[in-house]
């Protein structure tokens, strides 16, 4: 375990002390590294810290259960450690004062390991009902050398949780972690993703966020070597009075890696607040990187907020590609008109171009009945905002 | 037997908030079924207007006249009743529409024009029928609505729609641009025989005279600045053809 780092990484460049990256890629494993946030700070000024019901200052103490299911089918190994395994804490620092709590309180952890060369035919998946009360938690998923898998983390349920998942993907290897958090609408969920994605392997997130009165959620991916790729993909419907918020952090530390990050949410009703910030870092030294990242809102009614902050830093000249697209708004117009003129009616026009907004995404779920699964859900909450 | 009349339409676009500007400024015609008229003008004449108006697309505003179909006024339905009243616009740009396929589209389409869902497996062999006609692919209904399909899928796929919704008045806003002569021929049969019954009436949008080779006008009118400056029977292209527009640029410029 390194020691702790939150101020900010510099880079040394040769041209005095700046520039060095603003962003995240620093923080600590001791919750006694951070102050306490009042919601002033960079990193907390558009999460609602009132909301997050002590994750933040300490008064939430553990004491929830979760009701843990895996179905792992074989070349899986699922484990159950306790705080002294030298697998925890591998993937990156907890980056703000509710992860590192997590990380210095919780008191088990589940490890899911799939076996070197192991392709898998069927996902793993993990569903994982929260049962009240405030836990912190730790998970590993360590995808071995050219393995493949795909996880779905399947999270219902109510309470007040926090933790990180820490993944491997080894040399070669894929995997496809599917996330998806359908709390009760009362829940609180903060967590972090920290993915390190090794030599030629593919490490892609999908991430589908529709419950919880507050979820904030920080997937980050750092690279152990070239030809490494991530694809970030999250969706969020965001209802009255919920706050989503996505903060992801791509760190292309090592030559000819590739990132790609499109999230995509729909908003309806009074305080419905949907917060994406995209960073992306191009290290020094580095060449060959290709990077684009995009976030996308539809705003279904008046009264809801958006806040979408692409950060793009640049350490080097020599860049493939480095791009970034943000746009929140109405339904298109354009698009009404154009199955309206086929005879559709407009609700029927309006719920087609809204199920199309969210299908783009779905399609990339590489199995048809996760598809289906996930667009029942997404089916049932648009149905609660028609 | 349908009588599709334009009387009198004048209609702005809509261009910023506090902006827009005159584009039709009287249009009179009168199309009965079986009769096919072609529209033909110069560049910025005013004739996509025509029909994007008569749909009633978002960005203009008609601000006199009435369009009647069989006596009824459609500019007092909203788009979606125009297209169910029995008016189709095959459009020159094709809208995209990510995610939504073209098979629960086109499902929602006809069933809604149609007045009932059409039993599922006979459509899909009405579907498959009339995509092999036009010579689509049928991998494409799977695909998202004109999600990257080219310039000349986009124009199939619109006689497509054509061909499944049946209309009774058929605008096609220069389905001809940008195809080739074999695209041309295929999207052209397509038109043929949506109206080989005789019950359609068909307003043919285009800048060349290229098109009435392969679908034959009843009627030629010369669009100008925003009004039908003229019109004439099929022998009207010809002269077109050879003379090009330039006579009715020229009047009131």
């Amino acid at each position: 375990m390194t020691g702790p780092s939150i101020e900010p990484k510099a880079h040394s460049h040769g041209l005095g002390d700046i520039p060095f990256s603003k962003l995240a890629t620093h923080g600590s494993f001791d919750v006694n590294d951070f102050p306490v946030p009042n919601g002033r700070e960079e990193e907390w000024r558009f999460t609602p810290v009132r909301r997050l019901k002590g994750l933040h200052d300490g008064t939430a103490v553990a004491g929830g259960a979760d009701k843990l299911d895996i179905d792992a089918p074989e070349g899986v190994t699922v484990e159950t450690v306790g705080r002294g395994d030298a697998r925890l804490g591998t993937a990156g620092f907890p980056a703000d004062r509710v992860i590192a709590q997590a990380y210095t309180s919780f008191e088990e952890a589940t490890i899911v390991t799939v076996a070197k060369g192991k392709a898998l035919e069927q996902p793993v998946v993990i569903n994982r009902e929260a049962q009240g009360g405030t836990r912190f938690d730790q998970y590993v998923i360590d995808v071995e050398p050219l393995a493949e898998a795909i996880v779905v983390l399947n999270q219902t349920g109510t309470g007040i949780r926090a933790g990180s998942v820490d993944i491997h993907v080894a040399e070669g290897a894929r995997l496809t972690l599917i996330s998806v958090q359908d709390w009760d609408r009362d829940a609180v969920d903060v967590s972090q993703h920290n993915a390190q994605v090794a030599k030629d392997a593919t490490f892609k997130s999908i991430v589908v966020t529709l419950g919880g009165d507050l979820v904030r959620l920080s997937p980050k991916v750092a690279y152990k070597g070239r030809g490494a790729n991530a694809e970030l993909h999250g969706l969020y419907f965001t209802g009255d009075g919920q706050h989503h918020e996505h903060r992801s952090l791509i760190d292309h530390n090592m030559s000819n890696t590739r990132s790609r990050v499109e999230y995509k949410g729909a908003l309806s009703g009074k305080g419905a607040h949907g917060v994406w910030i995209g960073d992306v870092i191009i290290g020094e030294g580095t060449t060959g990187t290709d990077s684009y990242e995009h976030n996308r809102n539809l705003q279904l009614t008046d009264e809801t907020r958006v806040d979408s902050v692409p950060n793009l830093e640049i350490f080097t000249g020599e860049v493939e590609g480095a791009g970034h697209a943000a746009a929140s708004g109405r339904l298109d117009d354009i698009h009404l008109f154009y199955l309206r003129s086929r005879g559709i009616p407009e609700d029927e026009a309006r719920r087609l171009v809204i199920r199309g907004y969210f299908l783009e995404l779905i399609n990339r779920i590489p199995v048809g009945e996760l598809r289906e699964g996930i667009m029942d859900k997404v089916e049932r909450k648009l149905a609660e905002h028609e | 037997m349908t009588k599709f009349e334009i009387r009198g339409l004048r209609a702005d676009v809509l261009i910023g908030e506090n902006e827009r500007q005159e584009i039709l400024k009287g249009v009179d015609l009168t199309i009965n079924s079986g009769e096919t008229h072609a529209i033909m003008g110069p560049n910025g004449s005013g004739k996509s207007t025509l029909a994007y108006a008569i749909a009633g697309h978002p960005r203009y505003e008609i601000t006199e006249g009435e369009v009647l179909i069989d006596g009824e006024n459609i500019l007092d339905m909203s788009v979606d009743e125009r297209a169910r009243a029995g008016v189709f616009l095959a459009m020159q740009y094709p809208v995209e529409v990510p995610g939504v396929s073209m098979s629960n589209f086109l499902r929602s389409s006809v069933t809604a024009v149609r007045g009932e869902a059409p039993k599922l497996r006979q459509f899909s062999k009405e579907l498959q029928g009339a995509m092999k006609d036009l010579s689509i692919d049928s991998a494409f209904a799977a695909r998202g609505v004109n999600e990257g399909f080219s310039g000349g899928e986009k124009k199939r796929h619109e006689i497509l729609q054509l061909e499944l919704l049946k209309p009774k008045v058929a605008i096609l806003d220069e389905t001809d641009s940008g195809l080739d002569v074999d695209a041309l021929k295929v999207v052209s049969e397509g038109v043929n025989r949506a109206k080989a019954d005789g019950e359609m009436g068909v307003m043919l949008i285009t800048h060349y005279t290229r098109i009435l080779n392969y679908v034959k006008p009843d009627f030629v009118h010369v669009f100008a600045q925003g009004r039908i400056a003229e019109s004439g029977g099929p022998e009207l292209a010809d002269v077109l053809e050879a003379d090009g527009y330039e006579r009715f640029v020229k009047v009131g410029a």
